[in-house]
């Protein structure tokens, strides 16, 4: 597939294709961030995880509505609004969710599978009631529209660099977070033994509720990122849950230097191959080396050596 | 030497006991008799088809329920049974005489209208009948093996396993839908026709088939029924347990796991070739990730424990679906979602546990036994 | 010294387990007679359940070698350790709650390990006979039917016990056997134990000296992951390195 292609015409495409992959890389970091937090604290996989995400799209779709039809002044900044109100919206939402379903599923993690996927269902009919069946777009603002031209045949669309910088910042801050604050401590004193941290005081359901709430919070923000590549419908989530899955444990689990170094080389792989190939194939290949991998190397890219 | 409370070869000796003979005589009477008494063909048929679910639900029984392997992919192996069949069938119905019209006559339609001039080679096999019916069984059998083989000798499970089987039924479909010249696509193999020249179209054919359908069905309850009963059985409930354990009661745990895995795929393909011959077609929709944890909640709302009881949960379900997302869509949508929750949240042990938790004891007052033997202590 | 190593039944030389650079065993050498009772002692965290869970391939070993009758297990699969004659008992009683007593023991049953055999597995009178038998060393032959869930704390640890004679390995390997039972339980135990460790080698892990005193042939003594004395029940109480161990500096 690349003999028709020079060198030169190679690099371009691939310089181009991997740029155009910025922003879904984003969304890979900031959906596996969440997922990976939240599984690595309370052994759950939130299989509504991808709908925490569209709902943080449906936020920015409101918001950018909002601002078209009553600040069109302020238009260039609702993104600012839309992302930090995804980010409340679907954080609290999680945090309802583990009060009342996750918190009485502890350690039975396959019935957790079931039962947030009853949820995905459930949030999935509530957008399509409330939204409708179509999809909707967001209007992006002027001055993130167009591209940097880096040399003649290589630009790099401004929305794509935006968007990642912002999903590198909100990594940054749950690093600090994570290894700096009070949340984090108790998150990794939780971690590291349950009852331990139970027994020194650390109230674990209360930290358990903010981790799932944060968790789903950052996926709100994925969502926002969501809205700059793709137009938002209520079953657009479905599909990430696997995606962001694979980007964890390809990543290694635990490890957040893992989980952007996977969801680059994912994002990028089928960025790459989707010049070249049908969308669907890049996709079926991309998923099939991933999951060839973690059969051969089951523990990820960058495992930590864990005890049992 | 001691003498044993007489239960302990009371258990070992019958097959099945009393609750779970009279739950088997019930369900064959609904099968076999009830049904086709009560139901026009056409509903008749949609039974058929619900019941080549329940062989899904029965395999995750053994899988999920005693085993502790929860595959979100049965989809997988319900599809690969019921495309092996419909690649048959569909070259029986592409004669060149019926395909005259296209451009390359002799080949399926849809690869026709995606300009392929010449069938595939691997497509070729599926001219002999004694080559699918193997192909049906054995080809997802061999695939389950493979995907076994990766994550269990490595020691892969939990929640891991779950989402690694949906990330390949995922991929199964897209890979389906993608390939529409060799596949159908997202409209799947369709227009099918005859079995080695019997129509399967008829109300007759479909009547005949729902039996054969239920005969297989009764085979599959009866084989796993013999599983579980059998030590592997009880192996499988101590490694769902205490995996750990296993290994050092001298057992080679992956090679349990992977063995349950292949019966469970094996069950779901036969079901899913029944599918394709009851209905007439077969398409990704039945393969992909929705479908593969609908299987799971069949077996679920049955009562992921009890063989009998994934049948009856697997009918429950969707008769209900049938009924209510005709009329209300969106209520099913919510219903299914709600399903999910309180078949973990509320009853976890399904139909199979309220049965044995309210109804049991009402027959148990009604007929007080007269005196019981009681096993000796 | 290669002619004597035939003398060993069990031969462990340079056992080292690293943990992300923390060397939980390191170096260690022991060698164990056939019959012989081995006691294994020393603080907390010395790394004693982690030479158990190297030898029975628990936990995969970084280095060093441990030889069973000649063959090597280090690279065998726990499965097969077992069939080679080594039982292993856990610190925590690790029944099948779900299960019977009775199955619990015909689960460990030797016979009908494969898939297929656990299929065409019958239970025989040999069976029954023999679950018989050591239900009544283990004190419960009158619980058979009942779930293990059931049990006290101490018929668990009778059951786990029980589960590895129906075996009858030729090295037996217990982890605190008596730890968490009450004096009674305590009592039958050492009674059980003096019995099971007749005809066979076993390696003990206990705290309770006096207990120690009564069963051990030898004493291996392990700190930090390292061997610090070894020799009978009196010799290692008056090494001063173990008194410094145990008493503190
Ligand atoms: N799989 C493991 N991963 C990391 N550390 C371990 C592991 N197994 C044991 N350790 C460590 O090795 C040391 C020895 O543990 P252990 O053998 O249980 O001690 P003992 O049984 O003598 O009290 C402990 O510090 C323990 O934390
Ligand atoms: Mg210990």
């Amino acid at each position: 597939m690349f003999a028709d292609y020079s060198w030169g015409e190679l690099l371009s495409i691939f310089a181009m294709q991997g740029f155009a992959g910025l922003i879904l890389f984003s969304v890979f970091v900031l959906m596996a961030l969440g997922l990976a937090i939240i599984f690595g604290q309370m052994g759950v996989i939130n299989m509504a995880h991808g709908e925490f995400m569209i709902l943080g799209a449906y936020v920015t779709y409101l918001v950018s509505r909002l601002f078209e039809t009553y600040m069109p002044a302020l238009f260039g900044i609702y993104f600012f609004i839309a992302m930090a109100l995804a980010f409340v919206v679907a954080g609290a939402l999680g945090m309802v969710v583990e009060w009342t379903l996750i918190r009485r599923l502890y350690k039975r993690p396959l019935d957790t599978l079931l039962a947030t996927w009853g949820l995905s269902l459930i949030l999935q009919q509530l957008f399509r009631s409330v939204f409708g069946p179509r999809e909707v777009g967001v209007t992006i603002p002027q001055w993130m529209m167009g591209s940097l031209p880096l040399t003649d045949t290589i630009e790099v669309p401004i929305n794509g660099l935006f968007v990642m910088v912002l999903a590198m910042s909100i990594s940054a801050a749950i690093y600090v977070l994570m290894f700096r604050s009070r949340w984090g401590l108790q998150v990794r004193a939780v971690v590291a033994n349950r009852t331990m941290a139970d027994a020194v005081g650390i109230n674990t359901e209360r930290t358990d509720r903010l981790t799932f709430g944060i968790g789903c919070g950052v996926a709100g923000v994925a969502g926002a990122a969501f809205t700059m590549i793709g137009s938002t419908g209520p079953t657009s989530g479905q599909l990430y849950i696997v995606d962001t899955f694979l980007v964890v444990v390809f990543g290694g689990a635990g490890s957040l230097i893992g989980t952007i170094a996977s969801a680059f080389s994912i994002s990028q792989a089928q960025s790459i191959l989707e010049f070249f190939l049908s969308g669907s194939m890049a996709k079926v290949l991309t998923l099939l080396a991933v999951v060839g991998i973690l059969m051969v190397r089951p523990q990820g890219l960058f495992a930590l050596k864990l005890r049992k | 030497m001691t003498d044993f409370p007489s239960m302990a070869t009371g258990r070992d000796g019958r097959f099945l006991n009393r609750t779970e003979m009279l739950g088997a005589a019930a369900l064959a009477l609904l099968v076999f008799v009830l049904l086709p008494l009560a139901l026009d063909p056409f509903r008749l048929n949609l039974f058929g088809k619900y019941l080549t679910y329940a062989f899904v639900a029965v395999g995750l029984v053994l899988c999920w329920g005693a085993g502790g392997i929860l595959s979100l992919g049965q989809g997988i192996f319900f599809g690969l049974g019921g495309y092996a069949l419909a690649m048959f069938l569909k070259l029986e119905a592409s004669t060149p005489e019926a395909t005259a019209i296209q451009s390359t006559p002799g080949i399926p339609d849809f690869m026709d209208w995606n300009q392929i001039t010449a069938l595939p080679g691997w497509w070729q096999p599926f001219h002999s009948l004694t080559f699918t019916i193997i192909a049906v069984v054995a080809v997802p059998v061999i695939f389950a093996f493979i995907i076994g083989t990766a994550m269990f000798r490595r020691r892969v499970g939990g929640v891991y396993f779950s989402i690694i089987t949906q990330a390949i039924a995922a991929i199964l479909t897209i890979l389906i839908i993608g390939q529409q010249g060799y596949t159908g696509g997202v409209n799947g193999i369709t227009d099918l026709r005859t079995l080695n020249g019997w129509d399967i179209r008829t109300d007759e054919a479909k009547t005949v088939l729902y039996f054969v359908n239920g005969a297989l069905l009764f085979g599959c309850l009866a084989l796993a029924q013999f599983v579980r009963r059998s030590k592997l059985g009880r192996i499988l409930i101590a490694m769902r347990d205490r995996e750990d354990r296993v290994r050092f009661s001298g057992y080679d745990v992956a090679s349990f796991k992977i063995f349950v895995f292949c019966l469970g795929a094996a069950f779901a393909a036969i079901g899913g070739a029944m599918f394709t011959l009851q209905v007439g077609f077969m398409s990704p929709s039945f393969v992909g990730i929705v479908p593969s944890i609908e299987m799971v909640i069949f077996c679920a709302v049955g009562g992921r424990n009890s063989i009998l009881g994934a049948v009856w949960g697997t009918l429950l379900v969707n008769w209900a679906k049938t009924t209510f997302s005709e009329g209300f869509p969106e209520l099913w949508q919510f219903g299914m979602g709600a399903l999910f929750i309180a078949v973990v949240l509320v009853f976890p042990d399904g139909l199979a546990g309220l049965w044995k938790q309210h109804v049991e004891p009402l027959f148990a007052r009604l007929k007080p036994r007269p005196s019981a033997p009681q096993p000796a202590e | 010294m290669s002619d004597s190593k035939d003398a060993f039944i069990l031969t462990v030389e340079d056992l080292t387990v690293s943990f992300d650079g923390f060397k939980a065993v390191n170096g260690l050498n022991f060698y164990v007679e056939p019959n012989e009772c081995r006691v294994i002692i020393g603080p907390n965290g010395a790394g004693k359940t982690t030479v158990l869970d190297l030898i029975c391939g628990r936990t995969k070993a970084t280095g060093g070698s441990v030889q069973f009758k000649g063959q090597e297990l280090l690279k065998m699969r726990e499965d097969q350790i077992v069939h080679a004659g080594v039982g292993r008992k856990f610190q925590n009683p690790s029944v099948y709650e779900d299960l019977t007593v009775f199955e619990n023991l015909e689960i460990s049953y030797p016979r009908g390990y494969s898939v297929f055999g656990a299929l065409a597995f019958r239970r025989d009178q040999a069976v029954r006979d023999r679950i018989a038998e050591i239900a009544e060393i283990i004190f419960l032959q009158n619980h058979l039917q009942e779930k293990a869930a059931y049990l006290s704390h101490g018929q668990k640890q009778w059951l786990e016990i029980g589960m590895l004679l129906i075996q009858d390995p030729e090295l037996l390997m217990l982890d605190e056997p008596v730890a968490g039972m009450s004096v009674a339980e305590r009592v039958k135990t050492a009674e059980l134990l003096n019995r099971i460790i007749a005809d066979r080698s076993v390696i003990v892990i206990e705290h309770d000296m006096k207990f120690v005193e009564d069963i051990a042939t030898r004493v291996t003594v392990l700190h930090q992951g390292k061997l610090l004395a070894e020799g009978s029940m009196a010799h290692v109480q008056a090494d001063p390195k173990v008194i410094e161990v145990y008493l503190g500096h």
